[in-house]
């Protein structure tokens, strides 16, 4: 068993035993995070495992989240309905990524961002345009539905639901990464060229990477949407996409559970600093300038980094000691 | 068929008003190693890009085995066995220095779009990645990160990872430029090693490399043919030693 697994496994088990303590976590929250964390990951498969950055990830979590709101609505009551909303809001989301993707992916660095970046903002349009999106009021008291004849109204039964859910994406991600496409991800993130000269056609692996990342995206949204019955324009803003992109780096890009970690980061901050208002953007502000200043892995890499160097510090193999450069002594001044 | 693994007709290439490579007519003959050399800016490089469509050339055409394959993607001519190493080192450094050979056999095995394997299932692959890297002795580096090897081995990883390939024809872009005198002897072996039952096209400045290893010798100069011959036919050429040794700007 990986140590990635174990881990996973901790998580899961300290996560089941959180409806038995409402009083010290709130089991709320930890749906709201195990949905922002999957949002992340879903973003950190594209940044941190393919090398491309997206703006676009809110249209991919929103557009699930009103297909699967808008259809809970109507066929809601059906015995089938929640799971066949689910998987139409997570069709729906790779669909928007296979346009956003196919049509971004010509282009490169800070062009493709922004290429995303504008595409998103259509998509924001049409959510307030559209009827069936409730415009400016989103879609409200979304009903959850019932999945294998469990009534999910409750929270609690709600909460087992999640978490069984959220597990399955997290280890959908992870096989991603660690598959043979995962493997030409990470060559086509270190040396595109190279990877070409080799054989692949990058930009095919480029797109199916980012209708992936954006089904996943999907899938939280989708998630999120049952969770808290209500989807709103706020889920396809800009803001929403440039939050996934903090929550990534401050937990650490291209690592497995940094995205979770910088989720509930902020997910937290967000919740227990509710009081103080708006200043919330400030100190998440702060911590992320400290972040990008000092610890720019985020919190899983900087830790991994520093588990690392101790490790090859304790067997370091004089082999791998960089070679004398051959350059002449220096000469006295 | 003739006896040319690769062949340019009137190759061309203008970016905007400049011609960088003027209707080239190249002949490479199977299994040599034939090298293109000359001055700085002569567009040996460009000429190589051209071949691998890191650049479409704007004129002329490109014939490898009698097929045209002016038309051919970068990823699609890599397929047919035209692989190239670059002037900078390419690996992907954030990978170990096994992963990186494995990813070139990767395609053989055919699974590349798989994301929903193990990538336990690459693990048949070790064996051959660690022969590989055992012929140009890296294998006592297999686990390091390839960022963290010296100049000459990421080189040496480039071709093992080039030769993972198997391909039938080489283009290796200054293989020894920047290179220690025991790593450029070093890499001079493998190159001739590896050339067995291969076509090798090398641009490369380092003249005694180029006349050990190479049986034919493609001079430009501004983007157009000077000469083309054996080394001794070359070095004796007029036309070469003066733009060699003065008049040319390169």
């Amino acid at each position: 068993m990986s140590t990635t697994f174990k881990i996973f496994l901790a998580l899961c088990a300290a996560a089941l035993v959180v409806p038995f303590v409402p009083g010290l976590i709130y089991p709320v929250f930890v749906m709201k995070v195990m949905c922002y964390g999957l949002f992340a990951c879903a973003f950190n498969l594209l940044l941190g495992f393919t090398g491309l950055v997206s703006f676009a990830h809110a249209a991919f979590l929103g557009s699930a989240g009103y297909v699967t709101g808008a259809l809970m609505i109507r066929f809601g009551a059906h015995p089938l309905g929640m799971p066949a909303a689910l998987a139409a809001g997570v069709a729906a989301a790779a669909l928007v990524g296979f346009a956003i993707g196919g049509l971004a992916i010509r282009r490169r660095g800070i062009y493709f961002a922004m290429i995303t970046l504008a595409l998103s903002q259509i998509v924001y349009f049409l959510a307030v345009q559209f009827r069936w999106t409730g415009g400016e009021d989103g879609l409200q008291g979304i009903p959850r539905g019932s999945l294998l004849g469990l009534d999910l109204s409750s929270d609690t039964t709600m909460y087992y639901v999640t978490l069984a859910l959220f597990a399955a994406g997290f280890l959908f991600v992870d096989r991603v990464v660690h598959s043979p496409f995962g493997q030409i991800l990470q060559a086509v993130r270190d040396n595109e060229a190279r990877a070409t000269s080799l054989g692949y056609d990058t930009g095919r692996f480029k797109l199916i990477a980012f209708v992936l990342s954006a089904g996943v995206a999907g899938y939280a949204g989708a998630l999120k949407a049952l969770v808290f019955q209500l989807v709103s324009l706020n889920d396809v803003s800009l803001h929403t996409s440039t939050e996934v992109v903090l929550m990534t780096l401050l937990g650490g890009v291209g690592t497995i559970f940094g995205p979770l970690v910088g989720a509930a980061l902020v997910v937290g901050l967000q919740n227990y600093l509710a009081t103080i208002g708006d200043l919330v953007t400030v100190v998440i502000g702060l911590i992320f300038i400290v972040c990008v200043s000092f610890f720019r892995r985020g919190f899983v890499g900087e830790f991994l980094h520093l588990r690392r160097r101790r490790a090859e510090r304790a067997t370091r193999r004089p082999a791998l000691r960089p070679e004398p450069e051959t350059a002449p002594a220096a000469e006295p001044a | 068929m003739s006896d040319c693994a690769l062949e340019t007709v009137g190759l061309t290439k203008a970016f905007g008003g400049f011609t960088a490579v003027r209707n080239v007519a190249l002949k490479v003959r199977r299994h040599a190693i034939h090298a293109l050399i000359g001055p700085n800016g002569a567009g040996k490089t460009t000429v190589f890009n051209l071949l691998t469509k890191v650049h479409a050339p704007t004129g002329g055409r490109i014939l490898y085995e009698g097929a045209d394959i002016t038309g051919e993607n970068a990823a699609a001519i890599a397929r047919r066995g035209i692989v190239r190493s670059f002037q900078i080192s390419a690996t992907f450094p954030h990978m170990s220095v096994r992963d990186n050979v494995r990813v070139a056999l990767q395609r053989r095995l055919g699974t590349q779009y798989q994301f929903w394997r193990s990538v336990r299932s690459l693990a048949v692959l070790d064996a051959r990645a660690m022969a590989l890297l055992g012929d140009v002795g890296l294998a006592d580096y297999a686990e390091a990160n390839a960022a963290d090897l010296s100049y000459g081995r990421k080189r040496t990883l480039e071709i093992a990872t080039t030769l993972a390939l198997d391909p039938p024809l080489l283009l290796l872009d200054e293989p020894t430029q920047g290179m220690a005198l025991d790593d450029v002897d070093r890499i001079k072996r493998l190159i001739r090693r590896i050339a067995q039952g291969r076509t090798i096209l090398m641009v490369e400045h380092n003249m005694s490399v180029v006349a050990d290893l190479c049986d034919t010798i493609t001079v430009l100069q501004r983007g157009e043919i000077l000469a083309q011959g054996s080394y001794a036919e070359v070095s004796a050429d007029p036309a070469v030693k003066a733009a060699y040794l003065g008049g040319g700007h390169g």
